[in-house]
């Protein structure tokens, strides 16, 4: 990630070790040359793919988790900078207020000139404050809301890039509205007539995540989550513990591959080896060309059965017995 | 008196003692209910008949499907609708305890299969569709089935050209069903995009509590939103808000006064009077209906498109 050192997970601690080793051993080598050191380096080497791979194909979801909530991971400007050097952020709910948390702004994503609209997270510290570390505000929401409007009104396919632990939970907020913003979002964004498509990028946090998801389709990136309630929220509440956090995890099916084989999401998108992080490019290549894909297909539906599609995705949701009257 | 009479009458005197017998503590607590607010011991048949509110302080207890249903529907005319749908395990949850478990335990203490009852029924003589919350039944938490008998029912009023009356009570959604639980926010939004789009009235009552996910979804969507007094709404829970900023919150925060001071919801009405107040507003809005459709089928005719004969 652009050069800067990466920061290491816990999970990843047994790989890191293995490398320090390598390290001291290559200094040694350095030194005095010695035939068989090197074989013992080689050997080394090859025990560190080894566990490499195996390491990333066998991840919990807690270690999922982890990986999604990375600080260095890249966030909704890293992608649109990517994919359009020159795209124009557009501000403000016109009610008074402008939301760093979310992003919004018109690129151009290969042929398509779309709307794009995000939660950001932030990456300095002043910077994570001004953001409210990626919980937007009612306003956040409204500025959204604004632009879907906009897109509805030219035309323009919506891209929705989801990155948050949730909507802010605070005094203002709430005094603000928080549930009626989002609640209007989700009811809104169904009745729209042009290609919706989200991406959910790290964290997709209930309802706030949700606010910017009623879309024609839904991807997730290989290592990110989504889910109905913070895995901290659901072991205080369920387990009445905090260290619980890890059986949270499991219990609420919240990766990409569990939610793809429920059918709640529409395709995964593959990460660079180690996650997102490890490699900005790759990763919003990867993306755009997803993106690009499920677009293509979705602008040769009308505006009305674009609305039908996304009406009948939510209509399947859930799971229940009918039993006989 | 020979000896048969003897046993039987002291068989009728030992009967009636048992009746004089002292009431047990449980009769007891049943014949009287104290009031949480203003701690005045009230005849509970006098606050079953004044709606469960508290005479004295006006303090609304909070009350089932059932009995909602029986405040607000005309005598007789309660028509259950999806009452067949039971939830499922999709993910096969287990906390410390495993969800069809704690299903059968909130069956068992409230007595519903699920925590929302949807049904039509006539409301002072006019046909409205009816969703109640119950939140004795797992906390009124919305899982899949929740979601479907609130879109279902919001499809049956498009269809009928009803309007919708939902009352939320709920501590917001399902955990133990994950993201499926999540995915009834906007599954219920969609449905009452197409209701919005139907111009039919839809009426949104919040009454204690209301939260999360119910509150940021169909709760918060009604034409007209109507709070009972005291009730506390909001969508992320105080302690959550207080760990968040770090400082307590005051008392009144998320009541219903507290959000009607915030222009969150159109009125404060006390449950003796929600039924005289829901009828006006649908009343009102009907003949705004009928208007328009009179007046659309004027302009047809003045068109040459249809014959009179075919219009209303």
């Amino acid at each position: 990630m652009n050069g800067k050192k990466i920061v290491p997970l816990e999970f990843e601690q047994p790989l890191l070790l293995l490398a320090q080793q390598i390290e001291a051993l290559e200094k040694q080598l350095a030194d005095n040359p010695n035939a068989e050191l090197e074989t013992d380096i080689a050997q080394l080497n090859e025990q560190y793919i080894h566990l490499k791979r195996s390491l990333y194909a066998n991840l919990r979801p807690i270690d999922h988790l982890a990986i999604a909530r990375h600080p260095q991971r890249p966030y909704t400007r890293d992608y649109f900078e990517r994919w359009d050097a020159n795209w124009v952020e557009m501000h403000g709910d016109r009610q008074g207020s402008d939301d760093p948390a979310m992003v919004t702004g018109f690129l151009q994503l290969g042929d398509f000139a779309v709307l794009g609209v995000g939660t950001q997270k932030g990456r300095a510290l002043r910077d994570k404050q001004q953001c409210n570390f990626g919980m937007p505000q009612p306003e956040g929401y409204r500025k959204a809301l604004r632009n879907f409007h906009h897109a509805e009104k030219f035309g323009l396919p919506i891209v929705c890039l989801i990155d948050t632990p949730g909507a802010y939970p605070g005094l203002n907020a709430e005094e603000r509205n928080q549930a009626q913003a989002i609640a209007l979002n989700l009811r809104e964004l169904a009745g729209l007539t042009v290609p919706v498509v989200a991406v959910v990028t790290g964290e997709g946090g209930s309802g706030g995540a949700l606010a910017i998801g009623v879309a024609n389709r839904i991807l997730m990136l290989e290592h990110s989550v989504y889910s109905v309630i913070s895995p901290e929220g659901c072991a205080s509440i369920l387990w009445r513990s905090g260290d619980k956090v890890a059986e949270a995890c499991q219990a609420m099916k919240m990766t990409a591959r569990e939610l793809f084989s429920l059918g709640v999401i529409d395709q995964v998108i593959e990460e660079p080896l180690g996650g997102a992080h490890h490699d900005f490019d790759f990763a919003s290549q990867k993306v755009k060309a997803a993106l690009i894909g499920q677009l293509t297909e979705l602008t040769l539906l009308s505006g009305p059965s674009l609305k039908d599609d996304r009406h009948r995705k939510f209509r399947k949701m859930g799971s229940f017995v009918e039993a006989a009257v | 008196m020979d000896l048969k009479e003897w046993f039987a009458s002291r068989r009728k005197s030992r009967e009636a003692m048992q009746v004089k017998q002292p009431l047990t503590t449980e009769e007891y607590c049943a014949l009287w209910t104290q009031c949480f607010q203003c701690r005045e011991l009230l005849y509970t048949r006098d606050l079953r008949s004044n709606f469960q509110v508290c005479p004295k302080c006006q303090y609304h207890f909070r009350i089932g499907a059932d009995q909602r249903i029986e405040q607000l529907a005309d005598p007789d005319t309660w028509q259950e609708l999806f009452g067949n749908l039971m939830s499922s395990d999709p993910l096969g949850f287990v906390d410390t305890d495993t969800y069809p478990n704690r299903l059968i335990e909130a069956t068992r203490k409230s007595g519903l299969r699920e925590a929302v009852v949807t049904g039509t029924c006539l409301l002072q003589d006019t046909k409205v569709a009816l969703s109640v919350m119950d939140f004795g039944h797992f906390g009124g938490s919305m899982g899949s089935v929740v979601g479907e008998k609130v879109t279902r029912l919001i499809e049956h009023a498009v269809e009928h050209e009803l309007p919708v009356i939902v009352i939320s009570s709920s501590g917001g959604a399902r955990m133990q069903e994950g993201i499926l639980s999540l995915m009834q926010m906007a599954k219920t939004s969609a449905a009452l995009q197409s209701l919005h789009e139907a111009k039919l009235l839809f009426v949104s009552i919040l009454t204690e509590p209301t939260f999360g996910g119910v509150t940021a979804s169909f709760a918060m969507l009604g034409d007209i939103i109507i709070a009972e007094p005291g009730a506390r709404i909001g969508f992320a829970g105080r302690r959550v808000i207080e760990q968040t900023i770090r400082q307590k919150l005051p008392n009144e925060f998320q009541t219903a006064e507290h959000l009607l001071k915030h222009g969150q919801v159109d009125m404060v009405v006390e449950r003796t009077k929600l039924k005289d107040t829901l009828h006006g507003l649908v009343k009102f809005h009907k003949r705004k209906l009928v208007a328009s459709a009179k007046a659309e089928s004027r302009e047809q005719i003045a068109q040459g498109k249809v014959s009179s004969r075919q219009t209303r």
